[in-house]
Formats: structure tokens, sequence, C-alpha cells
């Protein structure tokens, strides 16, 4: 049996009087790729950052490779790498100093630093950049350097915003590459609206809607839940709308 | 952890204009103000040798020197802290430290001591400007003691205030107005107090940096100014924890 990296329990989020996420649940094995479905507002990013340590949950437990995020946050979160929407860059340094510094953030010991930096940057085609300002590059490199920020440490488990956005074909088809590569020996979570990605790189995929989850499993059994649709947007559509004339 | 961060924080201010500008503009107004004063010194300098106990030329020069500086700070400051969180927050910046394994109280401590090392050099370099005097004249080296103490504690007490402001808010500009604001209203709040006694001047920032100002430890003062930054130092990683939790 693999081991299980990921498993959160009965989380909700509320901002307020409205609840963004209700009531979820799943599990995520070593060297899986899971993928987050779902409209806009389906409170993709919110279940992400519960994930990530940035946002505490209403209710419900998160645990990381068996460690409560909530309740020891600084072991927890070691064991994370974590992309979010917006990559958090700082504009002012170079991609070096920048990647130097998440390492050091993430408590790599000095002298393994060079060398997790530049496992990164080689991983995400960043060789020839190293000296230049954040600031300066492309929205393709910037998203590039958001990744290499992730993974730098090494982490058990990756968590990636939709990580393909605002990339060219080129950078996208090498971007899932690299996902399925980290999928090998880390456990890695996406979210994306963009379907065919989910279908090339996902091993599993959970479908929410509304601040739930419509669907759990992987693609052999979305179609045998769903035989009568021919691929991933069928069912995508129809489970979304369900839920819609359900409301 | 502290220290990377409070290193990220100086980088970040030093690879933009702000703080060298900052740092050449208050150099030359403070120049400037020294040698009026070292001026007005020479000339009354045959008057004073007729008194019996005359001031000696750290009263005369450095007293006044140092509390300019005061009021120097009191609007650099500002300038200073506005970006330290509320810019992190604009740029989505904070998602880096806060999904890393580092507690909240250690990026505001991070954050806090990085300004404060900007402000010591500041600090420095006023006080270099004074023990340039041994080149003619010699110090009251208890006097000096005092105010570059005064001075420190008291640009503690400005970033702690500016930080816990920057903490409220994503935009700087926002940040940098209540600060001044909070900072200077502080300053003159002892204005209506009537009496010696008033608590106005207990809360008084001037009242109290006056007495180091005047070469005067007391530990009440320095207790003053512990609390405070400690107050606001508290203030601002509550505030910051709250947007995991309400944000």
């Amino acid at each position: 049996m693999t081991k299980i990296t990921v498993s959160i329990k009965d989380l909700s989020r509320s901002y307020g009087s409205r609840s963004a996420v209700r009531n979820i649940g799943f599990e995520l094995r070593q060297g899986e790729v899971l993928g987050l479905l779902g409209p806009n507002g389906a409170g993709k990013t919110t279940t992400l950052q519960m994930l990530a340590g940035c946002l505490a949950p209403s209710t419900g437990a998160i645990e990381i490779c068996g460690i409560n995020l909530l309740e020891r946050p600084r072991e927890a979160k070691a064991l994370l790498g974590y992309l979010p929407e917006t990559p958090p860059l700082y504009r002012e340094l170079t991609v070096d100093e920048y990647l130097r510094l998440a390492a050091r953030l993430h408590r790599i010991p000095k002298h393994e630093i060079a060398d997790a930096v530049d496992k990164a940057r080689q991983r995400c085609g960043l060789i020839e950049v190293g000296k230049r300002l954040i600031g300066n590059l492309s929205k393709g490199y910037q998203q590039r350097v958001g990744i290499a920020q992730a993974i730098v440490h090494n982490p058990r488990v990756v968590i990636m915003d939709e990580p393909t956005v605002g990339l060219d074909p080129i950078q996208i088809r090498e971007i899932r590459s690299l996902i399925r590569e980290l999928g090998g020996e880390h456990s890695v979570i996406l979210s994306t609206h963009i379907l065919p990605e989910v279908e090339s790189v996902c091993d599993r995929i959970q479908i929410m809607n509304q601040g739930k989850l419509v669907f759990g499993g992987d693609m052999t059994e979305l179609k045998q839940t769903y035989p009568d649709q021919a691929n991933l947007e069928e069912v995508f559509i129809q489970l979304t709308q369900q839920a819609e004339e359900k409301a | 952890m502290i220290f990377t961060i409070a290193a990220k924080e100086l980088k970040i201010l030093f690879s933009g204009p702000m703080a060298w500008i900052i740092l050449a503009v208050l150099e030359i107004i403070l120049a400037y103000f020294f040698l009026n004063q070292v001026d007005a010194f020479l000339a009354i300098q045959p008057q004073l040798t007729a008194l019996a106990n005359p001031p000696g030329v750290t009263e005369l020069i450095v007293t006044p020197l140092f509390g300019n500086a005061a009021i120097i700070l009191l609007m650099a400051v500002p300038l200073l802290s506005m970006r330290l969180i509320a810019e992190e927050r604009r740029n989505q910046t904070l998602n880096l430290l806060l999904s890393a394994p580092v507690s909240v109280s250690e990026i505001i401590l991070g954050k806090f001591l990085g300004l404060m090392a900007f402000l010591s050099l500041l600090i420095g370099l006023v006080a270099l400007m004074s023990l340039s005097l041994y080149a003619g004249a010699t110090l009251d080296p208890g006097l000096l003691a005092g105010n570059i103490v005064g001075l420190v504690l008291l640009a503690a007490s400005f970033a702690a205030l500016g930080l816990f402001i920057s903490s409220l808010t994503a935009h700087p500009i926002i940040a940098a107005i209540g600060t001044f604001g909070a900072l200077l209203g502080l300053w003159i709040i002892n204005m209506s107090a009537h009496d010696a006694d008033s608590w106005l001047n207990t809360l008084s920032l001037m009242k109290h940096f006056e007495s180091f100002n005047r070469g005067i430890i007391a530990s009440a003062d320095a207790a003053y100014f512990v609390l405070f930054i400690a107050l606001f130092l508290v203030l601002a990683v509550r505030r910051l924890d709250n947007d995991r939790t309400h944000g």
C-alpha cells in the first residue's frame, strides 16, 4: 500500500456568512497527481490556500504525511510547496536571490542551498535567467520562477493553483511534463479549469462546484459512473449544471 | 529564520532608490544643521569662557542635533515602514512567507529587525557626525551615549507602530499617512497638558525622549519605550494572524 500524503476531512470555510467550501474531504497518495476541477468560484483556490496553511479552515482537519497542519504548522509546512494563483514574487530580486531566499525560508541547510537552487532552476528551465531581475522577466518565466519556488526544497506535497495560466503552448507542454515528473516522487495537487490538462497529467480528479465535491475518482471510475458521456468535458458540464438546478 | 527575513527586507529596501534617497536627504539636512550649530557655538565661545559653569560642546551641539534627528526620523520612518506588510499584501507575496515553515511572530520580528538595521545605520551616521567633534574638542561620552540609546529606542518605537499600521491595510500610502499621523499625534499629545503629572505627558513620545536627550537614562522612560514597542509588535502579529483566520 502506498503512503497517504494528504488527508483532509470535513473541511469547511466561510467568509462571513458566505460559505466558500463545504465539508469536503479527500486523500492523496504518494506519487499521485490530483486535479481539482471546477467552474469559477467553486472554492478551488480557497481549498488550496487552506491546504498550504495560508488560510485557517472554519472546521475540519488537514494532515500532511500524518502531521496535523493546524496543530503542528511548522513541521507540516516544511513538507509542502505552494504555488498560489498569483506567484509570490519579489520583483526587486534576481531569480537566484529569490530562490535562495525560498530555500532558506524552507530551512534547507546552508551547504545544500546552492545545489537545491541549481536543481530547481534546471527543472523549470531557468538556467539562463538566474542573474536577471524577476520584474524584468516575461509572464511565462515568472510563472516558472513561481513553480521553482514551490519545489526548491524538494517537498513531499506540491500544491499548484492554475500552474499553466499565462504560458505559451510549448511552455504548457514543458510544465505538464514537469508536473508528471514531480508526480513520480512527490504528490501533486493542482487546480485548473482546463479539462485537457487534467486528462493529460492527473491520476485522479476531484470536481468541485459551489464549495462541494461532486465527483472524486480516477478516469476509469469517471467513465464507469457516467457511461453516457463521451468525455470529461460533458461529465463536467453535467455535474456542474445538475448542482445548479438543485440549487 | 528571523534573520533571513530581516536580510530580505534590507535587501529589498536597498534594491530600490527609496532607501538611498532617504539616507542622502537626511544626511544633507542633518549635516547642514550640524554645521550651523558648530558655527553658532564658535560665535558664542568667547562669552562662554566668562561663565562659571559653562555648557559644554556636547550640550550645545550634540543635544540639539539628536533632537532634530528625532523629528526627522518621525517623518522618515512612515515612508520606510509603509511597505513592510501593506505592499506584500497588495502584491500577494505574503503567501511565500505564510506557506513557509515560519511563524507569524518570526515574520513580524524579521521585518522589524530589518527596518531597525536600516534605522541603526542612519543613527550611526548621526553618531559619527557627533564623534567628528573630537577633532577639535572633548565630548561628554555619557551624554552622547544617552542620546544614542534614546534615539535607537525612539526609532524602534516608530518602527513598531509603523509596522502595525502597515499590517492594517493593503495600501502603502495609507499606511504611511496613518503612521505619520499617529506618530505626530503621540509626539505632541502633551501640548495640552496643564501640569507636569498629567497623563498626557506619560503618553507623549517626546517627553520620554527628552530625558535621554538631556543625558538621563531613566528606567521609567526606557520601560515606556520597551512597552510601546512590544505592544505594537504583538498587535501586528495578531493582525497578520487574523488574515489567516478571517481573511
